[in-house]
């Protein structure tokens, strides 16, 4: 039906970019996960399994790396925690309000990264904005030191982050509930409480499963928060890859780990698609 | 145009005769400055099968989730057996209702649909599964128990939005034209089906429509709504014979509206006159197509006290086993017949109509 010029000419820009960006780079970072640096700083390339070797022979990686999916974890739960009922108070009870409300909801997404990073900085450091009212209102005589530049920081950093990619699909999930089942419910003689247990959480669980994907997977390659406000203590799987390319300069080392996020992350990603398709009825 | 079926004596006594179960009291409901029901009083009896008739924005299916309990009147009250409905929120109403599109819980199986009220007010589990049994069995499903609703057809979907609502035991049953998104054939036998469970089963049905047909068929009374206010509320065949106003006798069924007046006990209009018991002023009348009868000149007229004219065939439409026929008189009255269909009817036809079938009705505003 159309030319061969024209099909060639939409299909292959975005072949060429998939290829270019994505393929190719992917590709190498999978070479290099097998090679290896010499004691002269140069990259060996013959094939070896040490890198993945070392991942879990030196400690501070799978512990770092296990430290980044508990942070991920708490991120994700706080997220969906204040996302959820956040969503379903728009969805079902904020009437004329909830095109206002739900822009509110957006607009940090429009704010820079860094802006909001630094905005907790200003907020929680030792001479910050929350430790001068807690000593103003003699809650405590010393400023909290926990407050900044620990796991603390970072799980709510991204927590403040995140919770809006959180908030977005179980929003879209639960405007996607026809109205009448929820009548329907209450037509039977289900309380609101019992409404919400028996139909309105089980048909928004797709939009929960995106949102708690998007949050962990967001958090777990996060390396800005934790550069910014983690401290030793915060430190996190991707701050340790941003070293290994950089001042460490073991770049295969550096690919290895890479290579083990990136199963991870896929993994996650089918599991929560195929919970999906499990939570969905349509 | 009769109900097919025969009518329990609730249809001939109308809701007086019969306790009463609900009591619609002067329920008034407007969205914003539109008004959608004006001072609606209504009452339902116990096992009664009424049907809420009228047009799209007519306001019924308001006045229904009214009574269920999804939207509240502005002013009236709702009563049912000597208890205050409309101050309590639909979940502790002993009402249920049939949704338009079903409103099936997609994630839940037939069985569990059918199960979810007896489930929310916390029964036993084994008396919860002999009476989803026993609801299953009476919608001929108990075959689908563990289907999904997507898996069933519409017509099936319908059955077990049925067997959920009734599974509950209520006083009585809002049906929101549960019908409507079935195909004719189906249709039709629901609809036989459903007055036939309403029978068994002894609750109330309040059935919303904009069917005609339909609300012949299938209701003990009808209450005619249009723009917000009842126009008549009677029996299929009250209302057929003896419509209360031109919009009801247009609305259900067809008929020829006679415009005229009365002097001196004699109705005239155009150039018909025949004697009525009524004042005098101007005067309308419904006369429905087959109250007119084509008069065989071989066998003559059919009797004394009858209006005779002529009039000659405009149009004729083949309706099967009867046939329409437009037929202009002399004077120009211009009015519809049904007949038996005949072929050797044309041109030129001697027409007689009995007095006692011209109905006085009042005029209705707007839309005629």
């Amino acid at each position: 039906m159309f030319s061969r010029a024209y099909r060639a000419a939409i299909t292959v820009p975005p072949l060429l970019w998939v290829t270019v960006f994505l393929l190719v780079p992917y590709a190498l970072l999978f070479c290099y996960s097998f090679w290896s640096v010499s004691s002269t700083q140069m990259i060996v390339h013959s094939w070896t399994l040490d890198n993945y070797r070392d991942l879990w022979r030196v400690n501070v990686y799978w512990q770092t790396l296990f430290r980044s999916m508990w942070i991920a974890a708490r991120v994700m739960i706080f997220s969906l925690l204040l996302g959820y009922p956040l969503a379903y108070y728009l969805s079902f009870h904020a009437g004329p309000r909830k095109d206002l409300l739900y822009q509110l909801v957006i607009i940090p997404l429009w704010v820079s990264y860094l802006v909001r990073a630094y905005a907790w900085k200003t907020i929680l450091g030792s001479d910050g904005v929350l430790n001068t009212l807690l000593q103003y209102v003699h809650v405590t005589t010393h400023p909290l030191e926990f407050l900044l530049y620990s796991p603390f920081a970072v799980v709510l950093t991204l927590t403040h982050i995140y919770t809006p990619f959180a908030f977005l699909p179980i929003y879209a999930s639960l405007e996607h509930i026809p109205r009448n089942l929820v009548e329907a419910s209450h037509d039977l003689g289900a309380s609101p409480v019992q409404t919400f247990w028996r139909v309105i959480l089980p048909l928004s669980i797709p939009g929960v499963l995106a949102g708690a994907t998007f949050a962990f997977v967001l958090s777990l390659g996060d390396f800005l928060a934790p550069l910014l406000l983690g401290g030793p203590s915060g430190i996190m799987i991707s701050n340790i890859v941003v070293s290994l390319f950089g001042a460490a300069y073991n770049w295969p080392l550096g690919a290895a780990i890479s290579l083990c996020m990136l199963l991870l992350v896929l993994g996650l990603l089918f599991l929560s698609e195929s919970l999906e398709k499990k939570w969905s009825f349509r | 145009m009769d109900s097919a079926t025969t009518e329990p004596a609730i249809a001939r006594s109308g809701a007086s005769g019969t306790q009463s179960l609900l009591s619609i009291r002067s329920v008034a409901k407007s969205f914003g400055k539109n008004p959608v029901l004006r001072d609606i009083s209504l009452e339902i009896a116990e096992g009664e099968f009424l049907t809420i008739l009228g047009e799209s924005g007519s306001g019924k299916t308001t006045l229904l989730r009214i009574i269920a309990g999804f939207e509240s009147a502005n002013s009236g009250e709702i009563w049912m057996e000597g208890e205050r409905l409309d101050v309590l929120p639909p979940y502790r109403r002993r009402v249920n209702t049939v949704f338009q599109h079903y409103a099936l819980f997609p994630h839940l199986t037939v069985e569990e649909n059918v199960g979810y009220g007896l489930r929310v007010a916390k029964l036993r589990k084994d008396e919860v599964a002999t009476r989803v049994e026993q609801a299953l069995a009476m919608v001929k499903m108990a075959a689908y128990a563990g289907s999904k609703p997507a898996k069933i057809s519409g017509g099936q979907q319908q059955r077990i939005a049925l067997a959920r609502a009734l599974v509950n035991r209520p006083r009585l049953l809002l049906l929101d034209e549960p019908l409507s998104a079935l195909d004719a054939n189906l249709r039709r036998q629901m609809q036989v089906e459903l007055k036939s469970l309403q029978r068994e089963v002894g609750i109330s049905f309040v059935f919303v429509t904009h069917d005609q047909e339909e609300a012949m068929v299938m209701s003990d009374r009808i209450a005619l709504l249009r723009m917000g206010e009842l126009e008549q509320v009677a029996s299929p065949r009250e209302i057929y014979r003896r419509p209360a106003t031109a919009y009801t006798a247009q609305f259900i069924g067809h008929t020829n509206l006679l415009r005229g007046g009365v002097l001196s006990r004699v109705a005239r209009c155009h150039s018909l006159d025949w004697p009525v018991g009524l004042p005098d002023g101007p005067v309308l009348f419904s006369l429905r197509p087959e109250n007119i009868r084509v008069v065989d000149l071989a066998v003559g007229s059919s009797g004394v006290n009858v209006v005779r004219f002529r009039g000659r065939i405009r149009h004729r439409a083949f309706h099967g086993s009867t046939e329409l026929l437009q037929v202009e008189c002399e004077d120009g009255l211009k009015v519809s017949v049904r007949t038996a269909t005949r072929e050797k009817w044309h041109g030129d036809l001697e027409l007689e109509f009995s007095p006692d079938d011209a109905i006085a009705v009042r005029e209705s505003q707007e839309r005629i």
